[in-house]
């Protein structure tokens, strides 16, 4: 089992023209993904070399493809844009890898694909991958392996770090969502926590949190109400000087709020263990399912 | 991006927002000349980006223009918190009856905009947010309808019971709404809002960041970028696309990915040594960032050891290990190196250095160990 992502996704890739998009395009196919379709305005009609056809909206694409997963590899100055069109397409899943979208679009295109019906993963995500099944994103595959442990993450290669030691380890993964770096996403922590929460395919769910905001502070609050997965969780961050945006749009400390500190604490205080180092998330990860 | 206050309130009067007139001056003379042209009693600001200007002496109240000058030469020649005053601004005073609080900013939760008033202004809000919460107001927005009349009316009947001055402040709120919207900002601030004894309202503040994401559709904006508040290595990262944050350890790291960069850092510290640096060399990193990389973490002089962490996704492990031997070659490194390179390319990465002096490692742990035995000596 598996979120998400998984054999029946159709996908549609917008910006597949591109040296990012067309990059990643083959290699989701490779790992097995059903790409359907590639949209590049002003480029219908022509055909990709793995032979996907490339269509000028996303709307002409599920036509003519039945697509109903959309990702995104569009400059961040048409990312929001793109982001609505498959929304107005009638496309139920969109995947925004796109970085450095102003969040003044962001906030914007989020009532429009609500009134649709589409959930949003991202943007400035790695992507969402159901290891065996299907991957929708940029994360190397060959890390991955199919198993029964969900992850949450703000982050790309630390995910991958923490997915290779789970996978090093025999744990293997239901999926892994990178929910993205921005201070304003389509789905956060919490609403990917309740998508495991009803996955009979998931064991336990490891959270990779960072400074900035307070989603895991929230988290904790929704494990103590009683959620139905045992946790594991990792944050960065814990050296983040205050003030400064570190990396991520969404990783700064602000007026002492958002502190990795604030984190740790929150998640100890409802019994979940807090890793110190990245590898150390295999031993509670092995603790909680044993 | 943080910008002057004189730039935020040249951008709150282009809104409508009632700005006191002032004169941004860089010497006394000139100081005392804006004076005299506003009309005094003025007050004369500091010009630096950081907060806590009045608590370090940095804003001060002249009552003709020759106090002016003088305040103005006292303010020229302050440092406030590491920062020297280069430019002050002499602005028409006003005579304060009461202070509020507005701004506007986004709500990661609500995923809105979201506007935040309260009685007590003039005070740090995070101060009142601490001690007194159920003084301040926050109310999410539609991003499409924006500010409705029936917000502005529960906003304005929080601040005031004068019909008249409700009025003023409501027009105050939409015009604070427009200008967060429409340059862009990630935070537009008036602390402190104030009524006059004459029954007005000014904005006697103002402060305004804005999303660096936002800052390509405002390159007029972008030329009021002043670096005098960041180490000169941040300048040269950005300048070169890249993420940096100067921190004040030994270990210098070049990492790929803002999570891992940040997970590297706090390892260094968790085995008992300290991080020079945040560095994020990006996805899709070339060869060239690589060596701006290093040219950045080489300017510190405290730096004993550089780590490199990479976990090839995007990014491929030969772009950085051909980075890393442009910049052996070109840079004329003396300190030792710890490479750690895994996922995409790894093995093409390997066989380009295998044969340098660079100290290989495996595992990030290891790597972290070896930077920490290398920067000892």
């Amino acid at each position: 089992m598996s979120i998400l992502v998984g054999k029946e996704t159709r996908l549609v890739v917008q910006g597949i023209t591109g040296r990012d998009g067309g990059f990643h395009a083959r290699q989701m196919i490779a790992y097995g993904t059903k790409v359907v379709a590639g949209v590049t305005p002003g480029k219908g009609g022509a055909k990709t070399e793995d032979g996907v056809p490339v269509f000028d909206s996303v709307a002409d694409a599920v036509a003519a493809t039945g697509a109903d997963t959309s990702v995104i590899y569009v400059p961040a100055s048409f990312a929001a844009d793109a982001v609505c069109e498959a929304a107005d397409a009638g496309i139920g899943l969109v995947v925004c890898i796109s970085e450095g979208i102003p969040v003044r679009d962001m906030v914007r295109a989020l009532p429009f694909l609500r009134e649709r019906g589409t959930r949003l993963i991202g943007p400035n995500s790695p992507g969402v991958i159901s290891p065996g099944l299907a991957k929708v994103g940029i994360m190397p595959g060959e890390i991955h392996r199919q198993g029964r442990v969900g992850v949450i993450s703000r982050s790309g290669t630390l995910t991958y770090e923490i997915v290779h030691h789970l996978s090093q380890s025999g744990f293997g993964q239901s999926t892994c969502i990178g929910i993205g770096g921005d201070p304003i996403v389509g789905t956060n922590l919490l609403d990917a926590m309740s998508l495991f929460a009803a996955d009979e395919g998931t064991d336990a769910v490891v959270l990779i949190g960072e400074i900035g905001g307070n989603d895991e502070e929230l988290a904790a609050r929704m494990i103590r109400d009683g959620y139905p997965k045992r946790v594991a969780a990792f944050i960065a961050g814990r050296t983040a000087p205050p003030g400064k945006r570190m990396g991520h749009a969404g990783a700064i400390i602000a007026g002492g709020a958002g502190t990795a500190e604030g984190k740790i604490a929150a998640f100890k205080e409802v019994g979940v263990e807090v890793a110190d180092t990245p590898a150390q998330i295999v031993d509670i990860v092995r603790r909680v399912t044993g | 991006m943080k910008i002057h206050e004189s730039d935020a309130r040249a951008i709150f009067t282009r809104f409508g927002l009632p700005v006191p007139p002032s004169r941004l001056v860089a010497d006394p003379r000139a100081a005392e000349a804006a004076a005299e042209e506003l009309g005094c009693p003025v007050v004369v600001k500091a010009q630096v980006l950081v907060g806590g200007r009045g608590k370090a002496g940095g804003v001060k109240l002249a009552s003709s223009p020759r106090e002016a000058g003088e305040k103005a030469g006292t303010i020229l020649g302050m440092e406030i918190k590491g920062l020297a005053v280069e430019k002050v601004l002499v602005a028409r005073a006003v005579d304060i009856v009461k202070e509020f609080y507005a701004a506007m900013v986004f709500d990661r939760v609500t995923r809105r905009p979201m506007m935040m008033v309260s009685p007590s202004g003039g005070v740090d809000i995070e101060e009142v947010a601490r001690t007194a919460p159920e003084r301040i107001l926050k109310l999410p927005l539609n991003p499409e309808g924006g500010l409705m009349p029936f917000q502005t009316r529960r906003l304005t009947s929080f601040l005031t019971g004068d019909r008249a001055v409700a009025k003023q402040i409501g027009a105050v709120l939409q015009a604070l709404y427009d200008a967060f919207m429409g340059v862009d900002a990630s935070l537009a601030e008036i602390n402190p809002l104030v009524l006059s004894q004459d029954g007005t309202v000014w904005a006697i503040d103002a402060k305004i960041n804005i999303d660096d994401n936002g800052l390509f559709r405002h390159p007029e904006i972008e030329a009021l970028r002043d670096t005098a508040d960041e180490d000169p290595g941040e300048t040269a990262a950005r300048e070169a696309g890249l993420s940096f944050v100067k921190l004040d350890g030994s270990i210098g790291c070049v990492v790929n990915g803002a999570g891992l960069a940040m997970a590297t850092m706090d390892m260094i510290k968790h085995y008992g040594a300290e991080p020079a640096n945040f560095l994020d060399i990006g996805g899709s990193s070339s060869p060239d960032k690589v060596l701006a990389a290093m040219r950045i973490i080489l300017r510190d002089p405290s730096v004993k050891a550089i780590l490199i962490n990479i976990f090839g996704g995007i990014t491929r492990c030969d772009d950085v290990a051909m980075g890393l031997i442009e910049a052996k070659k070109r840079l004329g490194l003396d300190v030792p190196l710890v490479v750690r390179l895994t996922g995409t390319n790894a093995r093409e990465a390997g066989e380009l250095l295998a044969g340098t002096d660079l100290i290989g490692a495996e595992t990030m742990d290891e790597a972290v160990k070896g930077a920490i035995a290398a920067a000892r000596g």
